[in-house]
């Protein structure tokens, strides 16, 4: 009853299109194992159309959008699964979570025509779009128990493409990468099964509907708290937040060219945006509670990340470190609990999936041509790859955050956010923004710059096919960053509706908020206002 | 007609797209002729939206006011944050637009003749049109965050040109110092955004300069100290100054256009722009800006003092100067800071203009002790680098000097000490400069002559050479002395001989003549062989005498050879004689030496001499934009006062003012002879003042490059290594502790991918099964 309802209210009845985002990516994968292995070319361009009809289908949601009512869940699809348990199969967008589902839409295509499979082109290309299934799933899912589904399906595509596709210490990077999240999301499991059974508790329906749970706030607050605590470890990996950070560099270095590109892109974003949906949604009390500590670990994490990459001595362990550094802003600006912080990190996280999967693609493409990433190795690539190495500069710009390009919009807006809310702690993330440009400055020195020998003086330069595959990579960090203002206004309201959630179930709280100081009719009177200024 | 401001950007705008998109194909010199055109165009409009602005009413109504705002569209509209694209017109922006793009376009020409040949020329316009571009957007954005972007774009355009010539490893690092260092200024700019944000609850200028007098003075003190780290970092102030210098590895018109005339001073810009909160902060914030900016000044004139780098003076210079920007803004002068800005741009850029045709006909040679006399084989450059000399030596009626003037006159009614750092830097300012024209264009033609660098190498050759000698001479003694022991032993042998022929004759019978015979020839012969072999050991002997005699000459020719080439390990340079070739034959100098003979030094072509000129006539005439003589004349200081929350005036009395000038004149003065009796007479060592103190730079640049390359880096190292010590060590000493802990467990771990695949495959399949098993649909 209550799923036909919110069925009807989604206003889409007619055609199942989330369902069809998460679904239709399943379909190519066993499309793909159905199909003969005479012709492995066909692997890769069946699971190109896939995805790109995916990609289609999330670019007509996006142009489909209702902005004025981006605070509500559209496209709503919504069936019984397990009735007795009050799970369902529920899914819907909202202005949230509409950019990582274009983001992911967009990425996965990219990412399997970019770059052919090494070996088992079948295996390869079925697990990417199971992979694609599942984050697609995380980002649309609207049930706790299909979340948490979905939250770990994606997990075994990823483990395979990192374990029998990868480089190097790949058999380690893979199983680090499973355990360590595989024991994040265990406790989120419990803690998931806790606040369905406590809720019946109080309110007498057993249901694992996200907007039900998170209306109803029927659980006492120590008890939410605990219940936040299992599902921020569960993200905290996932993101990953310092100290629970290291299996990011291990994964990162040692997974195929495609598996870094979807991982840092998409994957690290189903923390984050888990952080807000399931976290802050569902627990506005503990959010609030923990939002301190969590910015804490978020601003730890932009130093530390900066520091450790500036470090590395591989190029794609260091693109590695200064994730852990970029998703420091996007947990800061989360925790800021305002309006500015949360647009802000919502965009860092379309931001970043651009600007890190871009330089993730234009690495690999490096040790595709030089088979190595030591960065001792390189040298004055710019002298014979003099494209390559401008477009590298865009991407690296961009992810420096330099203003007119999109890093800028998102990381500034988290700062500010969270100054407004925790001033010291955005001055001393801020100082990441220097370390930055000195960890990526000099590797691209060292990379780029100075005279090219041996190897390096005969690097080709991009070609036209990978150009073209850049090409949207650059519109994205062009656009969004002189005009993210169509982004913006479709997140807002659903942004602020998360406020006004958190500031109508917690007492005393505002989020915080700017001052405002009216105009002055004498200037300089040493009997101005003398308003305290400590926030 | 001020709603053409959207013009004055996009003209670079639009030259950047078009080089971007064609630049190579449209090649040299066509590129730089659509950048210089685009230029021209930005500083046509700029005219016109001053033109538009004259019309207006300096204190009239909203409509008819010198402040226009002109919104593009929302840039960034989040929550409270709203920040627009939009452009102010105001007194103060447009005097900004007004040299940018007039210095920027001339600047553009120049370079058409000065990148000649350059096989990346079209690239460096295209540089050359995004600086433009975001330096107008710096000045014209209404709000801070628009000159943010402006600001981080020109430092983003000056990374790219400092490393334009990237393969020289020296250029690429000069560049990443420039950007980093900058960031560290950005810093302090964002935060003071942040602040002023969240207390003014807007970043527009309009808003800020409305409201600023109702902030607390804590929070405008804080605003202003966080924009002063920005200003210093962009502006080459202490403590952030050391990357202008290296900054010169740049093409040298860059060096005009970023580094002298428009984008280092964007931190005097941004402080009066923000006048409003300056003016609400404490005592001390403002203070400290006016003695950064006299510490800087002083500092930075000392180090120019020693440097023989031609670009390397001018751009301590450019960081002295900048010093007496700032000074005067911490004394409220915001029009002297503008004014010296201005006339600054013109005469720093004509130097620098002038130094890259120097170089340029030079080739390439950057070092003023190869200078020397090209006066007559430049006239253009040279003339027009006098007039500039005299512009920034503060001779009357040059532009210099009045700028200059004002700012001290500010200093002397805020703070003596002020005032006396400002004084003691003119004089200073007169002589290095003084020294840089005697050593480019009076005196002796040095570049034919031998250097000393190149003799010290020929003589470390030729005393190489003479050691040489000495140890083959020592080598003949060795076979001397062992030609005497062998002649010795011969010796001996042979005087054994004779005693047993002398035995034998003793014991030959007489009797038995044909014995006797033998023996006494035996014995002769025997007397023979003691002759030759003690002729022989007696000639061995005074071969090893000889051996000797050689030794001790080769050793007095090093002697010599030493003591003639320098007595130390270097030559001294000598301004006013070559140095002495001694017995140097022509043919033993390097081929490099004797080419310069052949080199004759050029004048530019006219592309680069045109702007000189032009740049040179506004240096000469730039003063009377603020002349101190009536209220009426004081043009810039009407014209800029509508930006201003309290414009500040000067009380001293005429009879304070004409004392002060005649004291700056002096002190100009006094530079000037010191220079003369040094660089053009030689009465006095050179040496006495290029300390190497200052030749070094205060050592300071070193101590942070040794901290950093040291102590901060090893830092750094220790995060590395904590992070995969413990953080991670913690992580896989845990795995490893679950490993060996179970038997059952050791079984499943055993590494193998396939079986870890197998299990959890097995497990997805049983979870979809059970799901499907128990759905309802």
């Amino acid at each position: 009853m209550q799923s036909l309802l919110l069925a009807a209210e989604g206003g889409s009845a007619s055609f199942p299109v989330l369902s069809a985002l998460v679904i239709l990516p399943v379909i190519g994968a066993l499309t793909l194992l159905l199909l003969p292995n005479n012709r492995p070319e066909n692997f890769k361009q069946l699971a190109f159309l896939f995805s790109s009809l995916v990609g289609a289908m999330a670019i007509w949601i996006l142009t489909d959008f209702d902005t004025a009512h981006a605070a509500d869940f559209q496209h709503q699809n919504s069936h019984t699964w397990i009735e007795s348990l009050g799970i369902s199969w529920h899914l819907g967008i909202d202005g949230i979570s509409l950019w990582l589902v274009v983001l992911t839409a967009v990425i996965f295509p990219i990412a399997i025509i970019a770059i052919d499979a090494e070996h088992t082109p079948k295996a390869y290309y079925a697990w990417l779009l199971i992979l694609e299934a599942g984050c697609m799933g995380v980002f649309l899912a609207l049930d706790l128990f299909a979340f948490f589904v979905f939250f770990e399906i994606v997990l075994i595509p990823m483990y395979f493409l990192i374990g029998q596709w990868g480089h190097g210490e790949r058999a380690y990077a893979a199983t680090k990468f499973f355990i360590y999240t595989m024991f994040g999301s265990a406790l989120m499991l419990v803690g998931i099964l806790s606040l369905a059974f406590l809720n019946q508790a109080e309110t007498g329906v057993l249901t694992f509907n996200l907007i039900e749970l998170a209306e109803s706030q029927a659980i006492a607050t120590t008890t939410a708290r605990w219940i936040f605590l299992s599902f921020a470890l569960a993200f905290a990996v996932k993101v990953p937040l310092f100290p629970v950070h290291t299996w990011l560099p291990d994964a990162h270095t040692n997974a195929p060219t495609a598996g870094s590109v979807i991982l840092a892109a998409v994957m690290l974003k189903l923390g984050t945006y888990g952080f807000l949906r399931f976290g802050v949604y569902l627990f506005p009390e503990a959010a609030v509670w923990f939002a301190p500590a969590l910015v804490t670990l978020g601003t730890i994490g932009i130093i530390y990340g900066a520091i450790a990459a500036t470090m590395q001595r591989d190029l794609k362990r260091l693109v590695a470190y200064s994730s852990v550094a970029h998703l420091g802003f996007i947990v800061i600006g989360t925790f800021a609990l305002n309006t500015e912080g949360i647009e802000g990190g919502i965009l860092q996280m379309v931001n970043h999936g651009l600007s890190t999967g871009a330089l993730f693609l234009l690495v690999g493409w490096i040790y595709d041509r030089r088979h190595t990433r030591e960065i001792s190795e390189l040298g004055g690539l710019q002298k014979p790859a003099p494209f390559f190495a401008g477009v590298f500069m865009v991407v690296m710009l961009s992810s420096i955050g330099l203003p007119g390009l999109n890093g800028f919009v998102g990381e500034f807006l988290t700062l500010i956010g969270a100054f407004a809310a925790h001033r010291w702690w955005a001055v001393v993330a801020a100082s990441g923004v220097i370390i930055a440009a000195l960890y990526l400055l000099w590797a691209y020195q060292r990379v780029f710059h100075g005279p090219a020998e041996g190897e390096n003086a005969t690097m080709k330069d991009l070609t036209f096919k990978e150009a073209l595959i850049m090409a949207p990579f650059l519109f994205g960090i062009v656009f969004m960053g002189v005009y993210p203002k169509p982004v913006i206004e479709r997140m807002e309201p659903a942004v602020e509706a998360l406020i006004e959630h958190v500031e109508f179930h917690v007492e005393d709280f505002e989020s915080p908020r700017p001052g405002h100081l009216g105009p002055v009719d004498d200037h300089g009177d040493d009997g101005a206002v003398s308003e305290e200024d400590d926030h | 007609m001020v709603e053409a401001v959207w013009l004055i950007p996009a003209f670079p705008l639009a030259g950047f797209v078009l080089l971007l998109l064609a630049g190579p194909k449209l090649g040299e010199p066509r590129s730089g002729w659509l950048a210089t055109l685009a230029m021209g165009g930005s500083f046509a409009s700029s005219v016109v939206v001053y033109i538009g602005l004259l019309g207006k009413d300096a204190h009239g109504d909203a409509d008819n006011d010198r402040q226009f705002v002109q919104t593009l569209f929302e840039w960034v509209p989040a929550g409270d944050f709203n920040v627009d694209v939009g452009f102010l017109v105001d007194p103060l922006s447009v005097t900004m637009t007004l040299f940018i793009t007039g210095v920027g376009a001339l600047i553009h020409l120049y370079s058409i003749g000065y990148m000649h040949g350059d096989p990346k020329f079209s690239k460096f316009f295209l540089y050359l049109n995004l600086f433009a571009f975001s330096m107008l957007m710096l000045v014209l954005g209404d709000n801070m965050l628009l000159t943010f972007l402006g600001w981080e774009g020109v430092g983003a355009c000056s990374y790219f040109l400092i490393a334009f010539w990237f393969t020289d490893e020296q250029n690429a690092t000069a560049g990443k110092k420039a950007f980093v260092t900058n960031r560290i200024g950005d810093w302090g700019f964002m935060v003071a955004i942040f602040l002023t944000w969240t207390t003014v609850g807007s970043i527009q200028y309009v808003d800020i300069f409305d409201s600023a007098g109702g902030l607390p003075e804590t929070t405008a003190t804080a605003i202003t100290i966080l924009l002063l780290i920005g200003a210093a970092g962009k502006s080459a102030q202490i403590p952030l100054f050391v990357w202008l210098p290296d900054a010169m590895a740049g093409p040298t018109p860059v060096s005009a256009l970023i580094h002298a005339a428009t984008m280092v001073t964007s931190g005097v810009y941004l402080l009066t722009r923000m006048n409003g909160v300056i003016d609400v902060s404490a005592a001390w914030a403002p203070s400290t800006i006016a003695w950064i900016g006299a510490g800087t000044a002083l500092i930075a004139a000392t180090i120019a003092v020693a440097q023989n780098d031609i670009k390397k003076v001018l751009a301590y210079s450019t960081i002295s100067q900048l010093g007496y920007m700032f000074l005067a803004i911490g004394t409220g002068a915001y029009v002297a800071a503008i004014f010296h800005m201005v006339t600054h741009a013109f005469f720093k850029a004509l130097l620098f203009l002038g130094s890259g045709s120097v170089i340029h006909g030079m080739d390439n040679d950057q070092d003023m002790r190869h200078y020397g006399g090209l006066r007559k084989l430049m006239p253009i450059t040279s003339i027009t680098f006098i007039i500039g000399w005299l512009a920034i030596a503060g001779v009357p009626p040059f532009a210099g000097f009045w700028s200059k003037d004002e700012i001290l006159a500010f200093a002397w009614e805020d703070n003596v000490g002020l005032w006396a750092v400002g004084l003691i830097t003119a004089i200073l300012t007169a002589f290095y400069m003084s020294r840089q024209v005697f050593m480019t264009f009076f005196g002796r033609y040095r570049f034919a002559d031998v250097r000393t660098e190149e003799l010290e190498e020929l003589a470390a050759g030729k005393v190489a050479h003479a050691e040489a000698a000495v140890s083959e001479a020592e080598e003949g003694i060795g076979g001397a002395e062992e030609a005497v022991v062998k002649a010795q032993e011969k010796l001996e042998k042979a005087q054994e001989k004779l005693a047993t022929r002398e035995a034998d004759m003793a014991a030959a019978d007489e009797s038995d003549e044909k014995a006797f015979d033998k023996a006494t020839k035996n014995l002769d012969k025997a007397r023979d062989g003691v002759d030759k072999a003690q002729t022989a050991a007696d000639e061995a002997t005074t071969a090893v005498e000889a051996a000797r005699d050689a030794v001790r000459t080769a050793q007095a020719q090093v002697a010599t050879v030493d003591a003639a080439s320098m007595g130390s390990e270097t030559i001294e340079f000598d301004l006013f004689s070559a140095p002495a070739l001694g017995d140097i034959a022509d043919e033993d100098l390097p081929d490099a030496a004797r080419a310069r003979r052949e080199y004759h030094p050029h004048e530019s072509p006219w592309q680069m001499t045109l702007p000189l000129v032009v740049l040179a006539g506004a240096a000469i005439v730039a003063g009377v934009m603020n002349l101190p003589f009536s209220s009426d004349l004081h043009f810039l200081d009407h014209w800029l006062e509508p930006t201003l929350v309290h414009p500040a005036h000067l009380t001293s009395g005429a009879g304070t003012k004409w004392a002060l000038a005649a004291v700056a004149v002096i002190g100009g003065v006094v530079g000037i002879t010191a220079a003369v009796a040094i660089y053009l007479q030689g009465r006095s060592p050179a040496r006495k003042v290029e300390l190497p103190l200052f030749a070094r730079a205060w050592r300071y640049d070193e101590s942070i490059s040794n901290f950093m390359g040291g102590p901060g880096r090893k830092s750094f190292d220790l995060v590395a290594w904590f992070d995969a010590t413990f953080i991670d060590g913690a992580v896989n000493g845990v795995g490893r502790l679950v490993r060996t802990g179970g038997g059952q467990l050791r079984r499943i771990q055993s590494g193998l991918v396939r079986s870890y695949a197998a299990m959890v495959a097995i497990g997805a399949v049983a979870l979809i099964v059970w799901f499907l098993s128990r759905a309802s649909f």
